[in-house]
Order: structure tokens, then sequence, then C-alpha cells
């Protein structure tokens, strides 16, 4: 990561308990556990809670349309890390391959429900061009979303525009594909907390 | 209309509120302006900008930069979040602003 501090700087505890992960998992601790983890009074016990509380806590979305939410904005932010992470959650959470890359390559011809897909749009054109109408919105409700799952969607999109953004920005090493699916699992096991 | 404050929405405003007014290295003056992308000086104003609008071309020059005027990893730590909590929080409120118009016109 570009910040010394994030991949030096943890407390002695913090440093055995990434020793112990390594030894177990015999896998690199990933850059997003890593970050959540430094001054976590910060920044990373808030972030925990608001990600988890959008991605497991109560929805009518399921946990798959959720991680896709996650990888569709990542996509559009182009943060690579992000794309892999949370498209390999979404595919596991669906179990369907398909789904997930056909969303990410064209939406408009994908297979989803047409809900779905408007949020998605949504989605899209909210975090590219920085804001949206009452015309986008009434779009999203009169595909048969509820105003309950717009705001749900909406906080998606903060949690990921933020992890996004510091996923870049402070340069997170991608992993092999092989530990992006233990990353997955891990989050469809213990989500963002 | 006045919606009820969600949990959700209750732990970004937790988030929100931490980042901007506890404890920091970075005075809470430059993390408000890296949080709003607003009256941020040289060479701030390049790696702060590009994390609020085009995340993905932050280089390790703008890092460098960034320490070369003197700012401390622990400074750099703080803003880079304030910056990316920021955008997200202006993209929060104009979707919620944008659902809260689309009802009062239906309703």
């Amino acid at each position: 990561m570009r910040l010394d501090v994030l991949n030096n700087g943890y407390r002695p505890g913090t440093k055995l308990l990434f020793a112990l992960i390594r030894l177990v998992s015999r896998r690199p601790v990933p850059d997003a556990a890593k970050l959540v983890f430094y001054r976590s009074d910060f920044y990373g016990s808030r972030a925990k809670k608001f990600t988890h509380e959008a991605m497991r806590g109560p929805s009518a979305w399921s946990v798959g349309d959720r991680e896709l939410m996650a990888a569709y904005v990542s996509k559009v932010n182009e943060s690579v890390f992000c794309i892999s992470a949370h498209s390999a959650t979404a595919r596991r959470a669906y179990q369907d391959e398909l789904k997930v890359a056909a969303v990410l390559a064209d939406l408009e011809s994908a297979p989803v429900e047409d809900g779905l897909r408007a949020t998605l749009r949504m989605l899209g054109k909210l975090t590219r061009e920085g804001t949206v109408g009452a015309e986008d919105m009434r779009q999203v409700l009169s595909a048969g979303v509820s105003r309950q799952q717009v705001e749900d969607a909406l906080a998606i999109c903060a949690a990921f525009n933020t992890t996004n953004r510091l996923a870049d920005a402070f340069g997170f090493e991608v992993l092999s594909p092989e530990d992006f699916e233990a990353g997955a699992k891990f989050l469809l096991k213990r989500g963002y907390r | 209309m006045v919606l009820t404050e969600d949990k959700k929405r209750a732990a970004f405003r937790a988030l929100e509120d931490r980042i901007l007014n506890g404890a920091g290295r970075a005075s809470p003056e430059q993390r408000a302006r890296a949080f709003s992308n607003a009256g941020l000086s040289q060479p701030l104003d390049g790696l702060l900008g590009s994390v609020a609008t085009r995340p993905a071309q932050v280089t390790d020059a703008d890092f460098a930069t960034a320490r070369a005027a003197g700012l401390s990893e622990d400074e750099l730590f703080e803003l880079v979040i304030c910056a990316a909590v920021g955008q997200s929080a202006r993209l929060y409120d104009a979707g919620l602003a944008a659902l809260d118009d689309a009802a009062e016109e239906d309703g």
C-alpha cells in the first residue's frame, strides 16, 4: 500500500493477529482487511459497522443482489480490487457464474429482474455523474422497487464509493483468483464486522 | 416529508461525525476541506481532488508530492479517508434528495 503505516504501522497485538491469519488460512491478509485495523477508532470500527449494516443488515434485497450492487459500483469506479472481490462474492452468493459477468459486461442485456436492473442503472448514474433526479428515481420505483429498497441501495452505493476510493488511493494489492475466492467465502460467512 | 433516519443512515452519519469532529492528527479545518473537496491548497488539492473525482488515477507521485510538502503519513491517512467519505456523502445525500422529490410529486 502507498502509506508505510498501512503496511507496517500496526500494534504488536494486531501484527500477531495478522500472522495468525496467515498461518491458519495460508493466505495473505488482504489489504482491505488490514486497512480497518489501522487506528480503527478513526475509520475502521465505524466503517465496518456501516458496511455490515448495508450489506448484511435487514433488507428486501438478497445478499447476492447487494454484492452485485457493490461489484457494479466498483466497475463504474474502475476499482480493480473491489470489482474482483465483490464479483466473486456475488457469484458465490447467487451460485451463478454467468449472471454477474453479464451484468458487468452489459447491464441492459443481462438476465436480471427489471427492478434490480433499474436500481443498478440509477446507482451507476449517481456514481458516474455525481447526481440523479426525481425522474431517475421514478423509473426505479415504477419498476417495482420499494422506497426502502432504494434507500438500502443508496447505502450500498455510499459504502462502496468510499471503499473503492480507499482501495485505489491507498493502492490495495490485487489478489490471486484463489485468494479472492477465499475472501468471498469469508465475507459470506462472517460479513463485514 | 421527513424520513425517519434508518440504521444504515445513522451508521454512516456516525462515521462522518467521527472523521470530521473527533480527535485526529490533521486539523479539523483540513479534514473539513478534504471532506468537501473545496478550499484545498497545493499540493493536497491534486491528491485529494483525485480521490474524490477520479480515484483510479491516483499515483505514487501524488503521495510523494504531498509528503514532500511536509504532510505525515497519519495526516494523509486521515485526509484521504475524509475525501473518500465526503464524496460518498454527497452521492448519498443527492440520491436521498432525488427520492424525496420523486415521492413528493407522487403524493
